[in-house]
């Protein structure tokens, strides 16, 4: 089978956000990057089902010249090739990153039986494009999956709600979104890191649909205000245990 | 004009915080649920009905619950019309363009943006407002406009989770364990605390990443969202990606070596030290206490 996963580079932002000067984004200077946490498990998910089941693996991303990174990381796990859709930093709203997503799909020699992406990125978190994407390609498409069973061509998945998992049954080519959980992504070798080197990566700056102006446009990020909180230091080591006791009970939970 | 709210019940808090969210875009609002009947949840089947009633009703803006089927849907709702939508939003204003205030990084981090769609599609971050008794909902069933490929995608079957221990979405007090605890061997001392207080075990992803417990346990922004009445941190530095997911804890306990630790920031108790031996003494300091 053949199994695309869409994945996002995103900062990691640590304990504390800081903004740039113009609050478009985040200061990422001192910052390293990786692929969204869902997203990872969607590279992992992909290359689990090609061992499985045969077949190939392909991580595309949109983004920076330096999301390279990030495919090579994918790669270096597992994924065989990587395609790039180039923008010049800025970030693309769901609709037009959808639109690129569908052509790139599309300029494929060969259709996919299964594309992955994560449930939400980590940072814009918009819930959107892997559903834009199966209405343009008229796919069906299930969302926040904990567990995909291949059967032929027909998938198998769960989705965790309340008190269990709701199961959905659906017939390949489709989109399903993954969260993680679903399984435990593993880490690159240093034969793997060697391999990925030499994997091709096809780069190509992609055409923004519907123009240039976004219907959901970003004014300035804003970092939520402080909790105001003043913690209180109940000791040092085993001797503030009577003082933690005293405080629980105070709550009323003992 | 009119708003059309989807509610996934008249009970459910987060849909009743959606209505009251939907309210402040100055029109009136009309809040629906939907009966599929034997079809169940579909979720394409369900958007295609919101749009239809909202297109009978000319309504200007349609806004559900930032919850995974309300997110779901409206997305569903967004590819159907080739509409923009901003997900999880804190605060609403009309206007042409409609200016919103969305969440970023599981609430980390806030976005100002513009909307200028028609219907205003939208839904609401949750807690970002009180949530109120909804005045009237009205049950709706599948609409004349339903496809065979909108009903192709639906629950077929719901399997009962593996039960035991203590839930921690619904846990009173949660005990994590961090990068800090060492081991998975390690996270036995915050077992035993945890069962003296009949709380359930939580963890940072560091924590499952390294595969010392399973992903179940994890709290935060890709994990579980917990609102105990204690959270006690052990050996948790508090990145973003954790702290979206106990923010909705009443009170916070840091025991972190590093009194610098981010973590301290957001907490409203801390001990500073090393777990491995603060964490046996608060288990036998509450033996102690019991007389046991």
């Amino acid at each position: 089978m053949r199994v695309l996963v869409c994945v996002k580079r995103v900062p990691l932002t640590g304990g504390k956000i800081n903004l740039t000067d113009d609050e478009q984004a985040i200061q990422t200077r001192h910052l390293g990057f990786t692929v969204s946490p869902h997203e990872e498990c969607g590279a992992e998910e992909a290359i689990r089902l090609v061992e499985a089941h045969g077949g190939e693996s392909v991580a595309l991303t949109l983004g920076p010249a330096e999301a390279e990174e990030q495919l090579r990381d994918l790669m270096a796990i597992g994924i065989d090739r990587g395609i790039h859709l180039l923008t010049d930093g800025a970030e693309w709203d769901p609709q037009a990153t959808a639109g690129a997503i569908v052509a790139a799909v599309k300029a494929e020699p060969e259709p996919f039986d299964l594309i992955l992406f994560g449930t939400e990125s980590a940072d814009a978190g918009n819930y959107q494009v892997a559903i834009r994407v199966a209405y343009a390609l008229g796919l069906p498409v299930v969302n926040g999956i904990k567990a995909i069973t291949v059967d032929g061509s027909s998938l198998r998945c769960e989705h965790e709600v309340s008190g269990g998992r709701d199961v959905y049954e659906l017939t390949m080519p489709a989109v399903v979104t993954v969260m993680e959980g679903i399984n435990l992504p593993r880490y690159p070798s240093v034969p793997g890191r060697m391999r990925a080197k030499r994997k091709p990566v096809a780069a190509s700056e992609p055409a923004r649909v519907g123009g240039i102006e976004s219907k959901l446009k970003l004014v300035r990020l804003v970092l939520p205000e402080a909790s105001g909180k003043q913690v209180e230091i109940l000791g040092h080591g085993p001797e503030a245990a009577p003082r933690v006791v005293e405080i629980l009970q105070e709550i009323g939970v003992l | 004009m009119t708003t059309l709210v989807f509610v996934e019940s008249p009970d459910d808090e987060l849909s009743q915080q959606a209505v009251v969210m939907a309210g402040s875009l100055g029109a009136p609002v009309s809040a629906v649920a939907i009966d599929a009947g034997a079809l169940g949840f579909a979720p394409a089947a369900w958007a295609q009905t919101l749009v239809d009633v909202a297109r009978e009703r000319g309504a200007t803006a349609i806004v559900a619950a930032g919850s995974d089927r309300g997110n779901e849907v409206m997305a569903h709702v967004a590819a159907k019309l080739d509409q923009p939508m901003a997900a999880n939003c804190i605060a609403i204003a009309a206007g042409s363009p409609a200016t919103v205030t969305r969440v970023r990084w599981g609430g980390s981090l806030l976005e100002e943006a513009q909307l200028d769609g028609s219907p205003l599609l939208l839904t609401s971050a949750a807690h970002a407002v009180a949530a109120e008794p909804i005045a009237a909902v009205e049950t709706i069933a599948l609409s004349d406009g339903v496809s065979e490929a909108d009903r192709a995608v639906r629950v077929v079957d719901t399997v009962p989770a593996g039960g035991g221990g203590v839930s921690l979405a619904d846990a009173d007090v949660v005990v994590s364990g961090g990068r800090g605890v060492g081991s998975a061997e390690g996270f036995s001392v915050i077992e035993e605390l945890a069962e003296l207080l009949g709380a359930a075990v939580g963890c940072s992803r560091a924590v499952t990443s390294a595969g010392w417990r399973p992903h179940s346990d994890q709290v935060g922004q890709t994990g579980t969202k917990i609102s105990p009445e204690i959270y006690i941190a052990c050996g948790i530095s508090g990145a973003t990606q954790h702290m979206a997911g106990c923010k909705g804890a009443k009170r916070l306990l840091a025991i972190n070596p590093d009194g610098e630790a981010s973590i301290f920031s957001s907490a409203d108790y801390g001990v500073t030290g090393d777990l491995h031996e603060v964490v046996p003494a608060i288990s036998a300091e509450i033996r102690k206490v019991r007389g046991s």
